[in-house]
Protein backbone atom coordinates (compact mmCIF):
# COMPACT_ATOMS: atom_id res chain seq x y z
CA UNK A 1 0.00 0.00 0.00
CA UNK A 2 1.96 2.77 -1.38
CA UNK A 3 1.76 6.34 0.21
CA UNK A 4 -1.14 4.81 2.57
CA UNK A 5 0.44 7.31 5.08
CA UNK A 6 1.02 10.08 3.19
CA UNK A 7 -1.83 12.19 5.00
CA UNK A 8 -0.03 11.49 8.34
CA UNK A 9 2.46 14.80 9.65
CA UNK A 10 6.37 13.67 10.11
CA UNK A 11 5.84 13.52 13.69
CA UNK A 12 3.33 10.91 13.74
CA UNK A 13 5.39 8.54 11.23
CA UNK A 14 8.05 8.97 13.59
CA UNK A 15 5.58 7.53 16.60
CA UNK A 16 4.41 4.95 14.05
CA UNK A 17 8.22 4.11 13.27
CA UNK A 18 9.01 3.89 16.98
CA UNK A 19 6.54 0.91 17.07
CA UNK A 20 8.53 -0.48 13.96
CA UNK A 21 6.23 0.15 11.71
CA UNK A 22 8.33 -0.56 7.94
CA UNK A 23 5.86 1.44 5.78
CA UNK A 24 6.24 4.45 8.32
CA UNK A 25 9.56 4.36 7.78
CA UNK A 26 9.60 4.03 4.10
CA UNK A 27 6.96 6.59 3.70
CA UNK A 28 9.63 9.37 5.88
CA UNK A 29 12.21 8.32 3.38
CA UNK A 30 10.02 8.90 0.25
CA UNK A 31 9.31 12.37 2.02
CA UNK A 32 13.48 12.73 3.15
CA UNK A 33 15.30 10.11 0.97
CA UNK A 34 16.32 13.01 -1.30
CA UNK A 35 17.18 15.80 0.61
CA UNK A 36 19.39 13.29 2.68
CA UNK A 37 21.00 12.13 -0.51
CA UNK A 38 21.72 15.74 -1.65
CA UNK A 39 23.41 16.65 1.57
CA UNK A 40 25.31 13.37 2.04
CA UNK A 41 26.72 13.44 -1.47
CA UNK A 42 27.82 17.10 -0.87
CA UNK A 43 29.57 16.12 2.03
CA UNK A 44 31.20 12.99 0.41
CA UNK A 45 31.11 13.95 -2.73
CA UNK A 46 30.84 9.90 -3.43
CA UNK A 47 27.29 8.21 -4.39
CA UNK A 48 28.39 5.07 -2.53
CA UNK A 49 29.61 6.50 0.52
CA UNK A 50 26.91 8.86 0.69
CA UNK A 51 24.32 6.03 0.41
CA UNK A 52 25.94 4.81 3.19
CA UNK A 53 25.48 8.08 5.15
CA UNK A 54 22.04 8.17 4.01
CA UNK A 55 21.27 4.20 5.27
CA UNK A 56 22.61 4.63 8.85
CA UNK A 57 21.26 7.92 9.18
CA UNK A 58 17.76 5.99 8.45
CA UNK A 59 18.52 3.05 10.46
CA UNK A 60 19.58 5.26 13.51
CA UNK A 61 16.13 6.66 13.10
CA UNK A 62 14.65 3.52 13.23
CA UNK A 63 16.57 2.21 16.27
CA UNK A 64 15.66 5.43 18.51
CA UNK A 65 12.44 6.56 17.25
CA UNK A 66 10.94 6.07 20.59
CA UNK A 67 13.25 9.08 22.25
CA UNK A 68 12.46 11.57 19.75
CA UNK A 69 10.44 14.12 21.30
CA UNK A 70 8.11 16.01 19.38
CA UNK A 71 8.06 19.31 21.38
CA UNK A 72 11.38 19.54 20.84
CA UNK A 73 11.79 19.32 16.87
CA UNK A 74 10.42 18.68 14.11
CA UNK A 75 10.81 15.43 12.86
CA UNK A 76 12.69 16.48 9.68
CA UNK A 77 15.58 18.17 11.68
CA UNK A 78 16.01 15.32 13.73
CA UNK A 79 16.32 13.24 10.67
CA UNK A 80 18.36 14.73 9.10
CA UNK A 81 20.59 15.71 11.64
CA UNK A 82 20.78 11.90 12.08
CA UNK A 83 22.03 11.64 8.50
CA UNK A 84 24.30 14.94 8.66
CA UNK A 85 26.32 13.32 11.39
CA UNK A 86 26.95 10.12 9.67
CA UNK A 87 28.37 11.54 6.68
CA UNK A 88 30.35 14.38 8.52
CA UNK A 89 31.65 11.27 10.92
CA UNK A 90 32.47 9.27 7.08
CA UNK A 91 34.29 12.73 5.84
CA UNK A 92 36.24 12.67 8.81
CA UNK A 93 37.68 8.98 8.87
CA UNK A 94 37.75 8.82 5.07
CA UNK A 95 39.94 12.15 4.88
CA UNK A 96 37.55 12.78 1.70
CA UNK A 97 36.47 16.36 1.83
CA UNK A 98 39.47 18.25 1.68
CA UNK A 99 38.34 19.10 -2.20
CA UNK A 100 39.18 22.78 -2.22
CA UNK A 101 36.31 24.23 -3.71
CA UNK A 102 32.96 23.54 -2.07
CA UNK A 103 30.96 25.13 -4.87
CA UNK A 104 27.47 22.87 -5.36
CA UNK A 105 26.70 21.63 -8.38
CA UNK A 106 23.92 22.83 -9.59
CA UNK A 107 21.63 20.75 -11.53
CA UNK A 108 17.93 21.70 -12.53
CA UNK A 109 15.72 19.78 -9.92
CA UNK A 110 13.84 16.97 -12.20
CA UNK A 111 10.67 15.58 -11.22
CA UNK A 112 7.15 16.25 -11.33
CA UNK A 113 5.86 15.15 -7.88
CA UNK A 114 4.51 17.24 -5.34
CA UNK A 115 7.66 16.65 -3.03
CA UNK A 116 9.95 18.20 -5.90
CA UNK A 117 7.98 21.01 -6.17
CA UNK A 118 8.37 21.60 -2.25
CA UNK A 119 11.79 20.64 -2.58
CA UNK A 120 12.50 23.32 -5.10
CA UNK A 121 10.57 25.96 -2.94
CA UNK A 122 12.71 25.24 -0.26
CA UNK A 123 15.97 25.09 -1.56
CA UNK A 124 15.42 28.26 -3.07
CA UNK A 125 14.50 29.84 -0.08
CA UNK A 126 17.61 28.65 2.03
CA UNK A 127 19.89 29.62 -0.70
CA UNK A 128 18.28 32.79 -0.99
CA UNK A 129 18.73 33.11 2.56
CA UNK A 130 22.31 32.09 2.78
CA UNK A 131 22.98 34.82 -0.22
CA UNK A 132 21.91 37.20 2.61
CA UNK A 133 24.41 36.45 5.23
CA UNK A 134 27.90 38.94 5.33
CA UNK A 135 30.72 36.60 2.92
CA UNK A 136 32.76 35.51 6.52
CA UNK A 137 29.26 34.23 8.01
CA UNK A 138 28.04 32.55 5.20
CA UNK A 139 31.63 31.12 4.45
CA UNK A 140 31.93 29.69 8.20
CA UNK A 141 28.82 28.20 7.94
CA UNK A 142 29.05 26.28 4.80
CA UNK A 143 32.52 24.84 5.59
CA UNK A 144 31.01 23.65 8.61
CA UNK A 145 27.73 22.01 7.46
CA UNK A 146 28.92 20.74 4.28
CA UNK A 147 32.69 20.67 4.48
CA UNK A 148 32.31 18.90 7.89
CA UNK A 149 35.00 20.84 9.23
CA UNK A 150 35.80 21.23 12.93
CA UNK A 151 36.07 24.49 13.99
CA UNK A 152 39.46 24.07 15.22
CA UNK A 153 39.76 22.64 11.66
CA UNK A 154 38.57 25.98 10.30
CA UNK A 155 40.21 28.29 12.03
CA UNK A 156 43.57 26.60 10.98
CA UNK A 157 42.41 26.46 7.25
CA UNK A 158 41.13 30.27 7.58
CA UNK A 159 43.99 31.79 9.58
CA UNK A 160 42.26 32.94 12.17
CA UNK A 161 41.89 32.31 16.11
CA UNK A 162 38.95 29.46 16.66
CA UNK A 163 36.96 32.43 18.89
CA UNK A 164 36.12 34.53 16.04
CA UNK A 165 34.95 30.98 14.03
CA UNK A 166 33.42 30.33 16.74
CA UNK A 167 31.31 33.88 16.42
CA UNK A 168 30.48 33.77 12.93
CA UNK A 169 29.09 30.48 13.11
CA UNK A 170 26.89 31.83 16.48
CA UNK A 171 26.03 35.10 14.59
CA UNK A 172 25.38 33.37 11.07
CA UNK A 173 23.45 30.78 12.48
CA UNK A 174 21.39 32.76 14.45
CA UNK A 175 21.24 35.45 11.41
CA UNK A 176 19.98 32.38 8.88
CA UNK A 177 17.69 31.49 11.61
CA UNK A 178 15.92 34.34 11.75
CA UNK A 179 15.55 34.95 7.86
CA UNK A 180 14.00 31.92 7.76
CA UNK A 181 11.52 32.54 10.20
CA UNK A 182 10.29 35.48 8.31
CA UNK A 183 6.53 35.66 7.24
CA UNK A 184 6.28 34.76 4.05
CA UNK A 185 7.77 31.74 5.37
CA UNK A 186 5.31 29.85 6.87
CA UNK A 187 7.14 26.15 7.90
CA UNK A 188 3.40 24.60 6.65
CA UNK A 189 3.76 25.76 3.47
CA UNK A 190 6.75 23.46 2.13
CA UNK A 191 3.75 20.65 2.65
CA UNK A 192 3.31 18.33 -0.19
CA UNK A 193 -0.77 18.79 -0.36
CA UNK A 194 -2.41 18.90 -3.94
CA UNK A 195 -3.26 22.89 -2.75
CA UNK A 196 0.11 23.89 -2.87
CA UNK A 197 0.80 25.56 -6.27
CA UNK B 1 35.55 27.54 30.17
CA UNK B 2 33.91 30.37 30.37
CA UNK B 3 29.95 30.19 30.94
CA UNK B 4 29.61 33.04 27.56
CA UNK B 5 32.51 30.75 25.46
CA UNK B 6 30.22 27.38 26.20
CA UNK B 7 26.75 29.04 25.05
CA UNK B 8 28.48 30.07 21.74
CA UNK B 9 29.19 26.49 20.91
CA UNK B 10 25.28 25.81 20.64
CA UNK B 11 25.90 27.16 16.63
CA UNK B 12 28.91 24.85 16.37
CA UNK B 13 27.23 21.79 18.10
CA UNK B 14 23.98 22.17 15.73
CA UNK B 15 26.53 22.37 12.13
CA UNK B 16 28.77 19.38 14.06
CA UNK B 17 31.65 21.56 14.14
CA UNK B 18 32.61 19.94 17.42
CA UNK B 19 35.64 17.32 18.26
CA UNK B 20 34.75 14.77 20.09
CA UNK B 21 35.85 16.32 23.35
CA UNK B 22 34.58 19.12 22.80
CA UNK B 23 30.77 17.08 22.31
CA UNK B 24 31.41 15.68 25.84
CA UNK B 25 31.91 18.95 27.74
CA UNK B 26 29.07 20.79 25.93
CA UNK B 27 26.22 18.25 26.21
CA UNK B 28 27.75 18.18 30.03
CA UNK B 29 26.78 21.99 30.21
CA UNK B 30 23.42 21.28 27.83
CA UNK B 31 22.06 18.77 30.87
CA UNK B 32 21.68 21.98 33.25
CA UNK B 33 21.60 24.45 30.81
CA UNK B 34 18.04 26.05 29.55
CA UNK B 35 18.82 28.67 27.76
CA UNK B 36 21.35 26.60 25.19
CA UNK B 37 18.37 23.69 25.33
CA UNK B 38 16.25 26.63 24.01
CA UNK B 39 19.09 27.93 21.46
CA UNK B 40 19.51 24.62 20.55
CA UNK B 41 15.87 23.45 18.98
CA UNK B 42 15.62 26.48 17.17
CA UNK B 43 19.79 26.29 15.85
CA UNK B 44 19.56 22.88 14.66
CA UNK B 45 16.58 23.51 12.45
CA UNK B 46 18.39 25.93 11.21
CA UNK B 47 21.31 24.09 10.18
CA UNK B 48 19.23 21.12 9.16
CA UNK B 49 17.76 23.75 6.72
CA UNK B 50 20.91 23.96 4.78
CA UNK B 51 20.37 20.27 3.78
CA UNK B 52 17.88 21.34 1.42
CA UNK B 53 20.53 23.99 -0.08
CA UNK B 54 21.85 21.19 -2.25
CA UNK B 55 20.47 19.87 -5.33
CA UNK B 56 21.35 16.76 -6.57
CA UNK B 57 19.97 13.65 -8.37
CA UNK B 58 17.79 10.75 -6.67
CA UNK B 59 19.60 8.07 -4.86
CA UNK B 60 19.35 4.96 -6.28
CA UNK B 61 16.06 2.87 -5.79
CA UNK B 62 18.03 0.15 -4.61
CA UNK B 63 19.01 2.35 -1.62
CA UNK B 64 15.56 1.97 -0.27
CA UNK B 65 15.04 -1.78 -0.38
CA UNK B 66 18.50 -1.92 1.37
CA UNK B 67 17.41 0.32 4.30
CA UNK B 68 13.93 -1.39 4.11
CA UNK B 69 15.87 -4.95 4.54
CA UNK B 70 17.75 -3.77 7.14
CA UNK B 71 15.38 -2.35 9.46
CA UNK B 72 13.24 -5.57 9.27
CA UNK B 73 16.01 -7.51 10.05
CA UNK B 74 16.57 -5.42 13.33
CA UNK B 75 12.94 -6.05 14.52
CA UNK B 76 11.52 -5.43 17.05
CA UNK B 77 13.34 -2.19 17.89
CA UNK B 78 16.16 -2.27 20.12
CA UNK B 79 17.43 0.91 21.76
CA UNK B 80 21.15 0.60 21.62
CA UNK B 81 23.82 2.34 24.06
CA UNK B 82 25.34 4.85 21.53
CA UNK B 83 28.58 6.89 23.36
CA UNK B 84 27.61 9.61 21.32
CA UNK B 85 23.80 10.57 22.42
CA UNK B 86 21.93 12.68 20.25
CA UNK B 87 20.96 16.18 21.11
CA UNK B 88 17.17 15.01 21.45
CA UNK B 89 18.00 12.39 23.92
CA UNK B 90 20.44 14.60 25.95
CA UNK B 91 17.51 17.16 26.05
CA UNK B 92 15.10 14.07 27.51
CA UNK B 93 17.73 13.31 29.95
CA UNK B 94 17.63 16.66 30.97
CA UNK B 95 13.78 17.10 30.86
CA UNK B 96 14.05 14.18 33.34
CA UNK B 97 16.46 15.57 35.48
CA UNK B 98 14.77 19.14 35.60
CA UNK B 99 11.90 17.40 36.72
CA UNK B 100 13.46 15.50 39.65
CA UNK B 101 14.73 18.72 40.85
CA UNK B 102 11.60 20.29 40.38
CA UNK B 103 12.69 23.09 39.10
CA UNK B 104 10.18 23.01 35.80
CA UNK B 105 12.68 24.99 33.57
CA UNK B 106 11.88 22.41 30.82
CA UNK B 107 8.38 22.45 31.33
CA UNK B 108 8.37 26.38 31.45
CA UNK B 109 10.49 26.97 27.71
CA UNK B 110 7.97 23.69 26.53
CA UNK B 111 4.44 25.49 26.77
CA UNK B 112 6.25 28.83 25.59
CA UNK B 113 7.17 26.78 22.24
CA UNK B 114 4.60 24.31 21.85
CA UNK B 115 1.85 26.51 19.55
CA UNK B 116 -1.69 24.63 18.75
CA UNK B 117 -0.81 22.72 15.91
CA UNK B 118 2.59 21.24 17.46
CA UNK B 119 0.13 20.47 20.54
CA UNK B 120 -2.23 18.38 18.59
CA UNK B 121 0.38 16.67 16.52
CA UNK B 122 2.20 16.03 19.20
CA UNK B 123 -1.50 14.68 21.04
CA UNK B 124 -1.41 12.20 17.72
CA UNK B 125 1.61 11.46 18.37
CA UNK B 126 1.57 10.03 21.65
CA UNK B 127 -1.47 7.92 21.12
CA UNK B 128 0.29 6.35 17.92
CA UNK B 129 3.13 6.15 19.70
CA UNK B 130 2.10 4.08 22.80
CA UNK B 131 3.15 1.08 22.57
CA UNK B 132 0.25 -0.18 24.47
CA UNK B 133 -2.31 1.59 21.70
CA UNK B 134 -5.19 -1.08 20.60
CA UNK B 135 -5.83 -0.69 16.66
CA UNK B 136 -9.29 -1.57 15.26
CA UNK B 137 -10.37 -1.71 12.02
CA UNK B 138 -13.11 0.79 10.33
CA UNK B 139 -15.50 -0.78 8.42
CA UNK B 140 -15.57 -0.21 4.88
CA UNK B 141 -12.12 -0.34 4.58
CA UNK B 142 -12.02 3.38 5.60
CA UNK B 143 -8.71 2.82 7.89
CA UNK B 144 -8.48 2.34 11.87
CA UNK B 145 -9.57 3.68 15.28
CA UNK B 146 -6.43 3.73 17.78
CA UNK B 147 -6.98 3.68 21.49
CA UNK B 148 -3.63 4.78 23.79
CA UNK B 149 -3.84 3.03 27.17
CA UNK B 150 -4.85 6.41 28.18
CA UNK B 151 -8.44 6.53 26.06
CA UNK B 152 -7.17 9.47 23.63
CA UNK B 153 -7.87 7.79 20.13
CA UNK B 154 -7.04 9.08 16.70
CA UNK B 155 -9.06 8.11 13.42
CA UNK B 156 -6.62 7.12 10.69
CA UNK B 157 -9.34 7.58 8.03
CA UNK B 158 -8.98 7.06 4.15
CA UNK B 159 -10.63 6.80 1.05
CA UNK B 160 -13.13 9.30 2.09
CA UNK B 161 -14.07 12.46 -0.70
CA UNK B 162 -13.14 15.47 0.64
CA UNK B 163 -16.53 16.92 2.97
CA UNK B 164 -18.76 19.02 0.49
CA UNK B 165 -18.94 22.65 0.95
CA UNK B 166 -20.84 23.78 4.71
CA UNK B 167 -20.40 19.78 5.46
CA UNK B 168 -18.09 18.07 7.87
CA UNK B 169 -17.63 14.44 9.00
CA UNK B 170 -18.31 14.41 12.77
CA UNK B 171 -17.19 11.69 14.61
CA UNK B 172 -19.19 9.93 17.73
CA UNK B 173 -18.50 7.67 20.85
CA UNK B 174 -21.33 5.73 21.46
CA UNK B 175 -21.71 4.45 24.96
CA UNK B 176 -24.99 2.81 26.32
CA UNK B 177 -26.34 3.82 23.11
CA UNK B 178 -25.81 7.87 23.69
CA UNK B 179 -23.73 9.35 21.17
CA UNK B 180 -21.49 12.18 22.56
CA UNK B 181 -19.63 14.55 20.01
CA UNK B 182 -15.87 13.62 19.31
CA UNK B 183 -14.58 16.01 17.04
CA UNK B 184 -14.87 16.82 12.89
CA UNK B 185 -12.48 16.83 10.33
CA UNK B 186 -13.07 17.81 6.35
CA UNK B 187 -10.22 15.95 4.45
CA UNK B 188 -10.88 12.49 2.93
CA UNK B 189 -7.87 11.40 4.89
CA UNK B 190 -6.38 12.17 7.92
CA UNK B 191 -5.46 11.73 11.32
CA UNK B 192 -7.78 13.05 13.71
CA UNK B 193 -7.65 13.65 17.49
CA UNK B 194 -10.85 12.51 19.06
CA UNK B 195 -11.66 14.66 21.25
CA UNK B 196 -13.62 12.08 23.59
CA UNK B 197 -11.90 9.50 25.06
CA UNK B 198 -12.81 5.95 24.01
CA UNK B 199 -13.98 3.46 26.82
CA UNK B 200 -13.54 -0.02 26.14
CA UNK B 201 -16.32 -1.34 24.59
CA UNK B 202 -17.52 1.80 23.10
CA UNK B 203 -18.51 2.41 19.81
CA UNK B 204 -17.10 4.92 17.66
CA UNK B 205 -18.81 6.24 14.65
CA UNK B 206 -18.53 8.78 12.04
CA UNK B 207 -21.22 10.87 10.15
CA UNK B 208 -21.77 13.54 7.96
CA UNK B 209 -22.95 16.68 9.07
CA UNK B 210 -23.76 20.34 8.69
CA UNK B 211 -20.70 22.45 8.99
CA UNK B 212 -19.73 23.34 11.89
CA UNK B 213 -20.83 20.24 13.21
CA UNK B 214 -24.09 19.33 15.03
CA UNK B 215 -24.93 17.36 18.76
CA UNK B 216 -26.68 14.98 17.84
CA UNK B 217 -25.62 12.86 15.10
CA UNK B 218 -28.40 13.11 12.14
CA UNK B 219 -27.78 10.62 8.80
CA UNK B 220 -26.39 7.39 8.77
CA UNK B 221 -23.00 6.06 9.64
CA UNK B 222 -20.48 6.26 6.88
CA UNK B 223 -17.89 3.87 8.74
CA UNK B 224 -17.42 2.73 12.61
CA UNK B 225 -15.98 0.27 14.67
CA UNK B 226 -16.26 -0.99 18.29
CA UNK B 227 -13.58 -0.37 20.93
Amino acid sequence: MPRDLAHLSDEALVALVARSDETALAELYDRFGRVAFGLARRILRDDALAEDAVQEGFLAAWRSASRFVPERAKASTWLLTLVHRRAVDLVRREERRRAESLAEELEPAGGATDEAVWLRYERERVQNALKRLPDQQREALELAYYGGFTQSELADRLGQPVGTIKSRMFTGLSRLRDLLAEPELDERTWRPTPSTS
Amino acid sequence: METDTIHELTAAYALDALDDAEVRRYEDHLAHCPRCREDLASFAEAASSLAYASAGPAPSPTLRTRILEQARSERPNVVPLRRRVTWIATAAAAAAACAALGLGLWAASLSRSLDRERGRQAAVAAVLGDPAARRFTLSSGHGSLVVARTGRAVLLVSGFQRAPSGKVYEAWVVQNGTPRRAGTFKKGQTAALLTTRVPQGAKVLVTQERAPGVDQPTSTPITGTQA
